[in-house]
């Protein structure tokens, strides 16, 4: 796994440096350098050499680094989710469970391995429990839109997120204590396929794919971006228990749930009138607006290794 | 040694009062939006809505440090000089000027207390509602301390604050707050114009203070 990871964090090296140069170029030979779109591609990448160098040092710290990695992002996007939503006074300790016991008993379950009770301790117990809650209050103005809006704060915020550190439990024969780098492989071909689509998409994006929703998703850049991230996903399967056309078609699947995961992202803002779930990283927006297409990505693609890879 | 209890207190006060604005921000991510004012190195009195004791905490870390540094919270004597911890935190950790409410000897007279403040050349931090709302209502009347400290004090530059979200993290009757977003939104300075009466002049700074409040679109509905 040494090899892998120097591999590994030598090419991201090589990524960021490339981006962060041609940036420069193209700032320092623009007619505008403070036009708003080179301005936001240069704090775009300042901020992905932050993320990166934040997974690398949970990444060092094995199974630990990374659980407790992925309840922190899991606390800012149900943060954001929960800010946007309509709440009433009599949701105070439901929305307080959310933070302070469902995501510590959740990545507890990922991180004891508890394979049986963490796929369903949200789907199961939470949302039957937090309505309970709700309606004990007495309060039912707006029931089910509160109870809706909460339980799908949980489920895409904790739930989702939460299946990231569990690709950890599960065991892949012949590939024992090396399931981190699967986690590398997830991230770097969704995350990865987010960037292409942009770069396509800046570059030839013509027809928009749901102009109501997302004016900035068009056919060029989803065609080009998640083609571009499959074939880098074929290209990064030395990190992987799958040969490069099987890691090619799995990383097509998740590029497309990520896309899915931006779109409906995108359709919950403009419902809620916003542009942005937050602030977090600069030139990104919120922790959502980075990390939707993991939250739909990382269930599909822990379920496809537990699936086919798994004994 | 008072140089040394001097010393030692300024220092517990910097690393409080960073302490503080580093745990508003983990829980809240709390940042300032600046909206018809800049941060500025004049003297300011700011005034905000109120909902819980952390509101203050809240406004202090949008501030530069060191305009932070020199703004103090009024607070209420009644309720923060009722212990000697209390009165240690108030004062003593964060500073804040301790005001009585209902005052009767003249040596507590609340204007005099902040008027002291100003004139040091410090910024005051005061909610004008007197008292932290408890009610639906977005904000309460206001009491009569703004009018009185800008008529005294006209120099002095009034700055609303509007801090987001506050009775959501922590409503009514809670003491444990929601990690909820937060948002402190500066608005324009207003002042007293010539010839205008305290109630005329308090009715518009809380309109200044209102019109800064958000609209979202999950409240319409």
């Amino acid at each position: 796994m040494m090899r892998e990871t120097v591999l590994l964090l030598a090419g991201l090296g090589a990524v960021l440096v490339t981006a962060s140069i041609v940036a420069a170029i193209l700032t320092a030979r623009a007619p505008d350098p403070s036009s708003p779109t080179l301005v936001n591609l240069n704090q775009r990448i300042k901020a992905w050499w932050v993320m990166v160098a934040i997974i690398a040092i949970a990444f060092f710290f094995g199974k630990d680094g990374m659980t407790v990695l992925f309840a922190l992002i899991s606390f800012a996007a149900l943060r954001e989710f929960v800010t946007l939503t309509h709440t009433r006074r009599s949701d105070h300790w439901v929305l307080l469970a959310m933070f302070a016991v469902i995501i510590p008993i959740q990545y507890w379950l990922v991180w004891t391995a508890w394979y049986g009770l963490f796929t369903i301790f949200v789907p199961v117990y939470c949302f039957l429990l937090m309505p309970a809650v709700t309606a004990l209050q007495g309060d039912t103005e707006r029931f089910l839109e509160r109870v809706a809006a909460q339980q799908w704060a949980v489920m895409l915020s904790v739930y989702c997120v939460s299946h990231v550190p569990a690709l950890l439990t599960l065991q892949v024969p012949g590939f024992e204590g090396r399931m981190m780098l699967l986690i590398a492989f997830l991230i770097i071909t969704v995350q990865g396929s987010d960037v292409l689509q942009y770069v396509f998409g800046k570059l030839f994006g013509r027809h928009r794919v749901a102009p109501l929703v997302s004016p900035s998703k068009t056919w060029e850049g989803l065609v080009g971006g998640i083609g571009a991230a499959s074939l880098l996903g074929g290209a990064i399967s030395f990190l992987t228990p799958f040969g490069p056309v099987q890691a090619a078609l799995v990383a097509f699947l998740i590029c497309l749930m990520g896309f899915l995961g931006g779109l409906v992202a995108s359709a919950i803002k403009r419902d809620q009138g916003v542009k942005d779930w937050g602030h977090l990283i600069e030139g990104h927006g919120g922790m959502l607006d980075r990390a939707d297409s993991i939250v739909f990505a990382a269930p599909v693609f822990f379920h496809i290794v537990r699936y086919f890879w798994t004994v | 040694m008072p140089g040394f209890r001097q010393t030692g207190l300024k220092l517990m006060r910097m690393a409080t009062s960073a302490g503080l604005s580093g745990l508003a921000w983990a829980i809240t991510g709390v940042r300032p939006i600046w909206f018809g004012s800049r941060p500025s190195d004049r003297q300011r009195i700011y005034f905000a809505n109120h909902a819980s004791h952390g509101d203050f905490i809240l406004l202090a870390a949008c501030l530069e440090p060191r305009h932070r540094a020199r703004t103090r919270a009024v607070a209420a004597a009644d309720y923060w000089g009722k212990s000697r911890l209390r009165r240690f935190i108030a004062e003593d950790m964060l500073s804040s000027v301790l005001i009585h409410r209902v005052w009767t000897d003249p040596s507590q007279n609340p204007i005099t207390a902040m008027l002291d403040v100003l004139d040091r050349g410090e910024s005051l931090l005061i909610f004008p509602e007197g008292t932290r709302n408890m009610t639906d209502e977005p904000l309460l009347k206001f009491r009569s301390g703004l009018y009185n400290l800008a008529v005294a004090r006209p120099e002095v530059e009034l700055v609303p604050c509007w801090l987001e979200n506050i009775s959501r993290v922590l409503p009514k009757g809670h003491f444990l707050p929601v990690p909820l977003l937060c948002r402190v939104i500066f608005g324009p300075p207003v002042a007293v114009l010539p010839g205008e009466d305290r109630r005329a002049f308090l009715d518009r700074a809380h309109a200044a203070l209102l019109a800064l409040r958000p609209r979202r679109a999950s409240d319409r509905r």
